[in-house]
C-alpha cells in the first residue's frame, strides 16, 4: 500500500472521530506549545540581558579591592584601602587598551531642599565616568577637572532624585542641595536610563567629584572602586591583563601571592548570566517535556480503544489479503499523523505564547528553528513510541475471531 | 477440468480447555473449475471451519488442501494472506463494507494489499467489478446511502475485482429477504454462466437448491455429496408473490 493511501485511510479514520482526536492531541499540543514557549522565552530573555549588559557598557571593567582577612576573619570590601591617586594615574599612563577611567568613591547622605528631602547615594566620580557607564546628560553639563581639583561643591543628579527634591516642575539646574551639612550646587540633570536588569533604579544617583567625596564627605584618600573602559569590547580581557600587571606592581605583590584588587569584565559577567538563563531553559524545557509523555500516553491509550473499536474492520481487511505488516503500518501511520499534527498546532500555540510574551516583557521575539525541529522529530518519535504496542495488538488479531467481533 | 480444490483426509482439531474438540474428522472432496458448490450443515456441523480452512483463514491439523494447485499447510501467515489476495474472493453474511467509504473504494480494497496493481488499474478493475454486478450508478455511494442487497452487491464486486479462482459465499443472502435473496442468487447464477468457481455455505434448503451440487455436512463428516438439479433463480423470482414488491 503506497504512502499516499496509508495517509488517506489514517486520515479519515481520524477525521470519523473529530472529538475524539482533537482531545487526544490536545496532550501533544500543551506539551510541545510549551516546550517552543519555554525555548524561546530562555533564548529571548538571554538577548535582552546580553542588550541590557552592553548598554551598561560591554567594554567596561571593575576593579575593586579584594576581600580583607585580618586573623581569619574576612572583612569584606568596605574597609579595603588598595586603591589609590597612584594607581589611577599609572594605569591612564601605562595601559595601551584602557580608554577611560574613573575612580568611584561612595557615600550617602539625607538630600534637603527646602522642606524635602530624599536618601542619595552619592558617587564620587571624575568626568571620564558617563562615558564609562553611558550615561547622558539632559541638561547642565558634567563638572569638570577643574572642580576635581578645587573639591567643588557642584553635583550632577539623575532623574529620580530630581522627582523627589523637585516635583513641581522647577528646574534644578542652579539650585542648591544640602547634602546633609553640606551645601552643593546642581550643574547637570541626567538623561533617564531606567532600571537595570537586576531592578535597581539607574536613575537614582548623584554623581559628585570624586575629590569632594574624598575631602569633605569622608576624610579619605583611597578610593572604593576603579570603573575602566576598554578600548573596544574585545580588547577588554588585555585591558584587564594590564591593569592586573600595574596594580600588583603598584601594590609591590610577589610573585605567587593572590592580588588584594578583583578585576572583573562585563564579559565575566554575561557569560555568567548566559550560563544561568540556559540552565533555566534546559530545566523548564526538561518539565515540559514530561507533558509530552503524557500526550503519548494519551494516544496510546486511544489507539489501544480505537484497535477494539475496529476489530471487524482489521478482520475484514486480512480476509482480502492485508498482511500484518500493512495492518501494524495503518495503525502506526494513524498515530503517528496523530501526533505530528498535534505537533504542528502545538509548535504554531507556542509561537504564539512566546510572541505575545515577549511583547509583553518587552522582549525581542525568537524563533528557535532547532527547537521546531527537535519538536517535530519528537513528536514522529512519540506516534511510533506510542502507537507501537496497539498496532502490534492490531497486527497479530486472529483473523477470523477478528471477522466474528462484534 | 482442472481441480480448482482438493481436499484429502482433512482433520481439524481445536483445544478447548482440556479437551479435544474434533471440529472435522477427515473430509475428501474436490471442486472444479467452474463449479457452483454448495455446502451445508446444522450449526456444529462443521461447516464454518471448513470455510474457514477453504478460505485459508485457518490451517488443517491434518490431511491435504491444495488450492489452484498450492498447498496450504505449508504456507505462513503472511503467505497465507497472499494466497486469500489473489486466489479467493470473500463475501460474507454481513457484507463487512467499510463505512463512510465509497462502493468504488469499497471494492478497490483487495486491490489495494496487491503491490503489483497501479492505481489506474485498480480504479478500472473496481469500476467494471461495479458494473458487472449491475451497480454502475451507485459507485460513490457510501454503504448507509445502499440498500442491504445492493450492499451485498458492492460485497460481491469486491469479491470479484482481484479475479479469484474461487468465490466464498459465506450465508451471503441470511441477512437478506427472501426476494433480494433470489436476486443475489440469480447474480451467482449469470456469473457461474459466465465461468465462476463458487462455494456457498448456508442453511438454507431453497438457497442450496440454485446450485449444481450439495455436500452435506454432519458432526464433522461428509455425509452426502452428489448433484443436484438446479433451480433457476430467475424463475423462482416470477414465482414470487407480486405483493412483497415494494
Amino acid at each position: 500500500m503506497n504512502l499516499f493511501n496509508l495517509i488517506k485511510i489514517a486520515v479519515r479514520a481520524l477525521l470519523r472521530n473529530k472529538g475524539r482526536t482533537l482531545l487526544t492531541m490536545l496532550g501533544i499540543i500543551i506539551g510541545i506549545a510549551s516546550v517552543i514557549a519555554m525555548v524561546s522565552l530562555g533564548q529571548s530573555s538571554t538577548i535582552s540581558v546580553t542588550e541590557e549588559l552592553s548598554s551598561m557598557g560591554s567594554n567596561m571593567i571593575m576593579v575593586s579591592p579584594a576581600r580583607q582577612m585580618r586573623g581569619g576573619v574576612n572583612l569584606g570590601r568596605t574597609n579595603a584601602r588598595s586603591l589609590d591617586k597612584k594607581d589611577l594615574q599609572t594605569i591612564r599612563q601605562n595601559a595601551k587598551y584602557v580608554d577611560k577611567i574613573s575612580p568611584l568613591v561612595t557615600t550617602a547622605a539625607q538630600l534637603i531642599v527646602g522642606g524635602r528631602n530624599h536618601p542619595g547615594s552619592i558617587q564620587g566620580v571624575n568626568p571620564e565616568y558617563l562615558d564609562i557607564r553611558k550615561y547622558e546628560l539632559e541638561n547642565g553639563a558634567m563638572f569638570t577637572e577643574d572642580d576635581i581639583k578645587r573639591y567643588s561643591k557642584v553635583c550632577v543628579i539623575g532623574k529620580t532624585v530630581v522627582d523627589n527634591l523637585f516635583p513641581d516642575g522647577e528646574n534644578p539646574l542652579g539650585k542648591t542641595i544640602r547634602f546633609g551639612a553640606i551645601p552643593m550646587k546642581v550643574v547637570g540633570v541626567l538623561k533617564s536610563k531606567g532600571q537595570n536588569q537586576m531592578g535597581q533604579d539607574q536613575d537614582d544617583v548623584v554623581f559628585v567629584p570624586y575629590t569632594t567625596v574624598q575631602k569633605r564627605f569622608m576624610a579619605i584618600t583611597y578610593f572604593n572602586m576603579l570603573f575602566v573602559s576598554a578600548v573596544s569590547e574585545s580588547e577588554s580581557e588585555l585591558a584587564a591583563t594590564e591593569i592586573t600587571y600595574i596594580l600588583r606592581h603598584n601594590h609591590n605583590i610577589k610573585e605567587g601571592t593572590e592580588d588584594d584588587f578583583d578585576i572583573r569584565t562585563q564579559e565575566e559577567l554575561l557569560t555568567t548570566i548566559n550560563s544561568i538563563t540556559k540552565m533555566l531553559t534546559l530545566l523548564l524545557a526538561a518539565i515540559a517535556s514530561i507533558s509530552l509523555v503524557v500526550g503519548g500516553i494519551g494516544i496510546m491509550n486511544i489507539m489501544y480503544v480505537t484497535v477494539t473499536e475496529r476489530t471487524k474492520e482489521i478482520g475484514l481487511r486480512m480476509s482480502i489479503g492485508a498482511q500484518q505488516r500493512d495492518i501494524l503500518i495503518q495503525f502506526l501511520s494513524e498515530s503517528v499523523i496523530l501526533s505530528l499534527l498535534g505537533g504542528i498546532i502545538g509548535i504554531m500555540l507556542g509561537l504564539l505564547l512566546s510572541f505575545g510574551l515577549s511583547k509583553v516583557l518587552n522582549w525581542p521575539f525568537i524563533v528557535s528553528e532547532g527547537a521546531i525541529l527537535i519538536s517535530f522529530l519528537v513528536c514522529a518519535a512519540t506516534g511510533i513510541f506510542f502507537g507501537w504496542y496497539p498496532a502490534k495488538r492490531a497486527a497479530n488479531l486472529d483473523p477470523i475471531n477478528a471477522l466474528r467481533y462484534e | 477440468m482442472n481441480e480448482i480444490i482438493k481436499i484429502e483426509e482433512l482433520k481439524r482439531t481445536f483445544i478447548v480447555g482440556a479437551e479435544n474438540v474434533h471440529a472435522l474428522k477427515g473430509i475428501s472432496f474436490s471442486i472444479r473449475q467452474g463449479e457452483f458448490v454448495s455446502i451445508m450443515g446444522a450449526s456444529g456441523s462443521g461447516k464454518s471451519t471448513l470455510l474457514n480452512i477453504l478460505g485459508c483463514l485457518d490451517t488443517p491439523t491434518s490431511g491435504e488442501y491444495m488450492i489452484d494447485g498450492v498447498k496450504v499447510s505449508m504456507q505462513s501467515r503472511n503467505q497465507l494472506s497472499v494466497l486469500r489476495n489473489r486466489k479467493i474472493g470473500f463475501v460474507f453474511q454481513s457484507y463487512n463494507l467499510l463505512a463512510r467509504t465509497t462502493a468504488l473504494e469499497n471494492v478497490e480494497l483487495p486491490l489495494l494489499y496487491n503491490h503489483t496493481i497501479s492505481t489506474k488499474e485498480r480504479h478500472e478493475r473496481a469500476m467494471s467489478a461495479l458494473v458487472s454486478v449491475g451497480l454502475e450508478s451507485r459507485m460513490y455511494h457510501m454503504p448507509n446511502q445502499l440498500s442491504g442487497g445492493q450492499q451485498q452487491r458492492v460485497a460481491i464486486a469486491r469479491a470479484l475485482v482481484n479475479d479469484p479462482v474461487i468465490v466464498l459465499a459465506d450465508e451471503a443472502t441470511g441477512n437478506l429477504d427472501t426476494r433480494t435473496s433470489y436476486e443475489i442468487m440469480s447474480l451467482f447464477q449469470e456469473l457461474h454462466a459466465k465461468g465462476k468457481t463458487i462455494a456457498f455455505v448456508t442453511h438454507e434448503a431453497d438457497i442450496a437448491a440454485f446450485t449444481d451440487r450439495t455436500i452435506l455436512l454432519r458432526d464433522g463428516y461428509i455425509i452426502k455429496d452428489e448433484p443436484i438439479e438446479k433451480q433457476f433463480a430467475k424463475k423462482a423470482l416470477e414465482l414470487l408473490p407480486i405483493s412483497e414488491e415494494p
